[in-house]
């Protein structure tokens, strides 16, 4: 039994190093105080502060975090919506079909949704004149159509879990359908909506592919800036900026994941 | 009896006697009146023409097994279900179309619903706020509610911090502090265990007679329904098959199957030898003996019919008992101690096994009946039902 166990800790150390060395060596070499990326050169944070002088950087920056927020919001009240309508209007024809296609998104290539977003966009300016080229907001439209899969299985799996006679014993009560969503339905769900909140911004922070589809001139995300000047060589400067993405990232996913275990240890009780 | 028969007898087995009551039921005209309801759910039937009147301040019960209809009839009381067919009036107002928020009606969930996210306080404050009770109000009345289900020390608790007993009384409040006219309970004491069933089941009835307002509980448990109601329903596949106070259906079941769901029984069946207006009697091959029923019974003559004895109502000896009928000779097979009374398997002649129950008067070792001992089995002329289907 005991080298049973050895075992398993061996392997998930292993598994674990796979893992992290990658992205453990890369927050090391961020403080390196040399120019060349793999030699070592004593501890520095002089590419922190040089990032803080790049300006292309940080309105990369800026534009990942307006992107990200903003499609986080949209995604959360789209998918909630299509959440409490998958479980809440009991059989109607295509239920099923509907789930299914709701979460393809999290299936589907990006290359595929970038390009098809691409070409609707395309077809709607011809049409509509609407979205004149592509901006922020094409970009933003496009992180939210992916994210609100997400947002919907999230939100999806918390309303199943929850009792209906709640709601009943609401109606019951006294409360009239609308007042019920906010004051019953809504509080109950809130962990599974900051959750998937975070989820969706922290997806929609990483994006690479679709956003280089949609984005138009001057209107580059991090991970966009990010790759550009590594085709052209890596610079320790990135290094640093990579440290930075992955503590934002980290930092969302683990509030995610602490609230999800949090409301459902509650609701055990 | 016909159905139509049993919705218009009043309630003849109010709690008088049984239970000491206050508040006694209003027997002048039916405060809830469910006329002819039927309910479809597709191809299924789940409440099939149903009429049945509730007076004011009654503890009615329905009671049956799963799937029986029971909870869809509560259901539609309660406003969450329409019926297919039929008509519900409560205090003389028809409800159809009256939406669950708009009835003066209040239920008490299975599971109890309490809002997890709210305190013990605004779970029973809910209901008020939404009505647009003053806030002075608010607070009086929920501090009475919750001296009345004695959880005043517990108003700023969550509904996770509380045990079951005391969630149960939470959900008991919360249905009632809007003074509904009408208190539905879906088997209110269901996810309770043995012991607080008993003591929770009393306060109940307290509460429903302090209070005096009519409640409808559904159950699937024939124990909580006896001790809780002054008058049960008994319902089968979506049909009401008995109405009748708790000791009219343990006693005089109108047929084989209330018989056997309310209690145990022993069913011997036989056929009618003699019928006259004041005694029958039944020959039963499967008890070994003439049956004497003291009172008449409409048949046919040579009429197959079952003959009900309960197990308390049958009595044991080692002689011969002297009465020409009523008594039949069987084997101890098996022996339940039970503390108070035991309970014993006795095989007659014809195979049929028979349970008896025997209150532990003297200790059992001196009695002589044990396993593997020839009995004789004798009962009253008056303490058998007669059943003809």
């Amino acid at each position: 039994m005991k080298s049973r166990a050895n075992f398993l800790m061996i392997a998930a150390s292993l598994g674990f190093a796979f893992l992290y060395l990658p992205i453990i060596s890369l927050v090391i070499f961020s403080f390196n105080e040399s120019k060349l990326v793999t030699v070592w050169g004593g501890f520095s944070t002089k590419w922190y502060t040089s990032l803080l002088e790049n300006e292309a950087l940080k309105d990369a920056l800026v534009n990942s975090l307006i992107v990200a927020s903003v499609s986080a919001s949209l995604a959360t009240v789209l998918g909630t919506i299509a959440a409490l309508s998958l479980t809440r209007l009991g059989n109607f024809r295509g239920k099923t079909l509907l789930s299914g296609m709701v979460t393809s998104p999290m299936v589907m290539p990006d290359v595929i949704i970038g390009l098809s977003l691409l070409l609707l966009f395309v077809a709607m300016e011809g049409l509509i004149g609407w979205p004149a080229g592509r901006s922020l907001t094409t970009i933003i439209i496009a992180h939210t159509t992916f994210c609100m899969a997400y947002v919907t299985v999230v939100v999806q799996s918390r309303l199943s879990n929850m009792d209906e006679s709640l709601q009943e014993a609401a109606l019951d009560l006294g409360a009239k359908p609308f007042s019920l969503f906010f004051l019953i339905t809504l509080p109950l769900i809130i962990p599974a909506l900051v959750s998937g909140w975070l989820l969706a911004f922290t997806l929609s922070f990483d994006d690479l592919v679709i956003a280089s589809f949609v984005a138009g001139p001057g209107n580059s995300t991090l991970p966009m800036i990010i790759f550009s000047k590594v085709r052209l060589g890596v610079s320790p400067d990135i290094n640093a900026l990579a440290t930075i993405m992955i503590s934002i990232v980290a930092l969302g996913v683990l509030v995610a994941i602490w609230n999800i275990s949090r409301s459902s240890k509650r609701k055990k009780v | 009896m016909t159905q139509a028969a049993l919705a218009t007898t009043p309630p003849t087995g109010v709690p008088t006697t049984d239970k000491p009551s206050t508040s006694v039921p209003d027997t002048e005209k039916p405060f809830i009146q469910i006329k002819n309801v039927t309910k479809r759910f597709g191809d299924f039937i789940a409440v099939d023409n149903v009429s049945l009147d509730i007076y004011r301040s009654e503890l009615f019960c329905l009671l049956g097994g799963s799937g029986c209809g029971k909870s869809t009839l509560l259901r539609m009381l309660a406003g969450f279900e329409n019926p297919t067919q039929g008509q519900i009036l409560i205090d003389g107002v028809d409800m159809a179309g009256i939406p669950p928020w708009e009835r003066p009606v209040n239920m008490m969930f299975q599971s109890y619903a309490l809002f997890p996210h709210l305190s013990v306080e605004s779970n029973i404050a809910f209901g008020l706020k939404r009505e647009g009770v003053k806030r002075d109000e608010i607070k009086q009345r929920v501090d009475d509610m919750l001296k009345l289900v004695q959880l005043s020390q517990f108003a700023k608790r969550k509904p996770d911090q509380l045990s079951g007993g005391q969630r149960q009384r939470v959900a008991l409040a919360r249905a009632l502090i809007k003074r509904p006219k009408l208190l539905l309970l879906d088997e209110p004491l269901g996810a309770l265990d043995k012991k607080l069933r008993e003591e929770t089941q009393f306060e109940l009835v307290n509460i429903q007679d302090k209070l005096g307002v009519t409640f409808v509980v559904v159950t699937h448990d024939q124990e909580e329904a006896m001790t809780l109601a002054s008058r049960i329903g008994v319902m089968s596949q979506g049909e009401i098959i008995q109405i009748g106070s708790p000791s009219e259906i343990y006693e005089y079941p109108v047929n084989r199957f209330v018989a056997q769901f309310i209690g145990s029984v022993n069913i011997f069946a036989g056929v009618v030898t003699e019928d006259e207006p004041d005694y029958t009697e039944i020959m039963s091959e499967e008890a070994g003996t003439l049956i004497h029923i003291d009172h008449g019974v409409s048949c046919a003559p040579e009429q197959e019919m079952w003959v009900a004895a309960r197990p308390e109502k049958i009595m044991l000896s080692h002689e011969q008992p002297q009465q020409p009928y009523n008594w039949t000779k069987g084997v101890i097979k098996e022996v339940a101690y039970m503390g108070s009374s035991s309970i014993y398997k006795i095989e007659l002649a014809s195979g049929k096994m028979v349970r008896v129950e025997r209150i532990n008067r003297i200790r059992r070792e001196e009695d002589g009946f044990t396993w593997e001992t020839p009995v004789y089995l004798s009962w009253e002329s008056g303490d058998c039902v007669v059943l003809s289907s």
